[in-house]
């Protein structure tokens, strides 16, 4: 059984599914999204692959200030990814709401909603912080183990430096 | 009542079944074809690609995450589709010819095809089941490609067939080639693409338009099952073509080695044909299977026929 867990926690790490969610971002983050997985970057390396069903994914990457109207659908989301899971806030939109900070029409930042495990920020992030961000989701995914995401706030978000080069 | 001669007919089954080509065998080898496939992309499109274990983290992390809580009916169809999938896959592998004087029976061409057509049909009961959209709309193109690639693909199987007189496996495998035989090897590997789900006929599994069609509702463990299905109708389908394909080999480790490498080189042809080529419209699909491609089946078929009139 021990050894069981080791190996899970061994796969875990190197097999990361993303979802990725658009919370009302302008594009820039997602395109850097796309970006971290073509051929200059290759996130492949690591595992990562891009689903298109929130059932298949382990890791929720989401992008954008939150806008009100996106606030159920992230809920929604969060909940159709199934356990053990970890959320990325993608950008500095999701951490700060950025420059639409005070706007009416947002209800942000994203860990108002849902719990964050790590922040990339940036205005766009480089595709390598985004990647050093989903390798640090995986590992915390790996280290969890089978407990499930806390409800509250996640008390001590990972925050990768906004110069951070990743040298795969 | 049990003879000796039916013991060792089981126990050669039940070798086939879970150890060459079976399950032994066959799990490990559809992880690496899997691997194959995808690092193959990657390199034709200047990536690196996943690692070479890839496959294998994937499926053991599947297997740790949470199950979908269903009920009923319904949740229970859903549980068995993937598991009735990967052992009907399991068993088209195991029925194989893959080392000589292996057994095999009269007949076992015609359940290694339902065997191989089986999983497709789980493929859109479950789709069905999963009272998704996506999974609907992949369903029924699974449906009408089936429909499209199947007459092309069984017309091939059949011409083979008839050209050299029987519908046993190990006696297709063991007789030379025919210039014929070709001609329906050809028909074939045209069919595969479809059979796999592979561009440029990757419909009911459309990333981008349908998400992942009938898979779109399953998750955790279930998942694992169909991904694990996906690869041995890898080894099935590819080691079909490998086996008629192959010469006949008197030496066990002679025919294995061959086998294997033919499959290989089956898989690399499809995953490089994948990489290379972007998805048809479904209406297009349809029309190069029973336009184009059927006239060459129906061709090996009728002149199969005629030779065997002759002779």
């Amino acid at each position: 059984m021990k050894l069981w867990n080791k190996l899970m926690c061994y796969c875990r790490r190197r097999s990361p599914w993303l979802f990725h969610m658009n919370s009302g971002s302008c594009n820039g983050c997602d395109i850097e999204i796309i970006a971290s997985l073509s051929p200059r970057y290759d996130a492949e390396q690591l595992g990562v692959r891009l689903e298109g069903s929130p059932r298949h994914a382990d890791i929720l990457c989401v992008t954008g200030p939150v806008t009100h109207n996106a606030v159920e659908a992230i809920k929604t989301v969060y909940g159709q990814v199934y356990g053990p899971k970890a959320v990325v806030a993608i950008g500095s939109c999701p951490a700060t709401t950025n420059v639409f900070i005070d706007s009416r029409t947002l209800d942000g930042p994203l860990h108002k909603h849902i719990p964050v495990d790590v922040f990339v920020p940036g205005c766009p992030p480089r595709p390598d912080a985004i990647i050093l961000g989903v390798a640090k989701a995986a590992g915390i995914l790996a280290a969890r183990g089978n407990k499930a995401q806390t409800t509250e706030i996640a008390t001590e978000p990972v925050v990768v430096p906004e110069s951070s080069e990743v040298h795969a | 009542m049990m003879t000796p001669e039916i013991w060792g007919s089981l126990t050669t089954a039940l070798a086939r079944l879970l150890i060459f080509p079976g399950l032994v065998f066959a799990v490990p080898a559809a992880w690496f074809f899997l691997w194959v496939e995808r690092k193959a992309v990657a390199r034709m499109q200047g990536r690196i690609g996943p690692p070479f274990m890839q496959p294998f983290y994937d499926f053991i992390k599947l297997l740790g995450k949470d199950a979908p809580h269903r009920t009923g009916i319904g949740g229970l169809l859903m549980k068995a589709w993937p598991l009735i999938a990967v052992s009907a896959s399991a068993g088209a592998v195991g029925l194989l010819p893959v080392l000589p004087a292996s057994g095999g029976f009269q007949g076992d061409l015609i359940l290694l095809l339902a065997l191989l057509e089986l999983p497709s049909m789980c493929i859109i009961a479950a789709g069905f089941s999963s009272r998704s959209i996506f999974g609907e709309i992949g369903s029924a193109r699974e449906a009408v490609l089936s429909v499209s690639y199947n007459i092309v693909f069984l017309l091939a199987i059949l011409s083979i067939a008839a050209s050299q007189h029987t519908f046993s496996l190990s006696a297709l495998a063991q007789l030379p080639a025919s210039p014929l035989r070709w001609l329906g090897i050809a028909a074939l590997l045209i069919c595969l693409p479809a059979k796999l789900h592979l561009n440029p006929f990757s419909l009911p599994n459309a990333e981008q338009e349908i998400y992942s069609g009938p898979m779109v509702e399953y998750a955790g463990p279930e998942l694992a099952m169909w991904e694990l299905s996906h690869g041995l109708e890898w080894v099935a389908a590819t080691g079909l073509v490998a086996t008629l394909i192959a010469p006949a080999l008197t030496l066990w480790w002679a025919a294995a080695l061959v086998f294997f490498a033919l499959s290989f080189l089956i898989v690399f042809l499809l995953s490089v044909t994948a990489a290379a080529t972007a998805r048809l419209q479904i209406d297009t699909t349809v029309r190069f299977y029973w336009q184009c491609t059927i006239i060459f089946a129906v061709l090996a078929v009728a002149s199969a026929l005629f030779m065997r009139f002759r002779a």
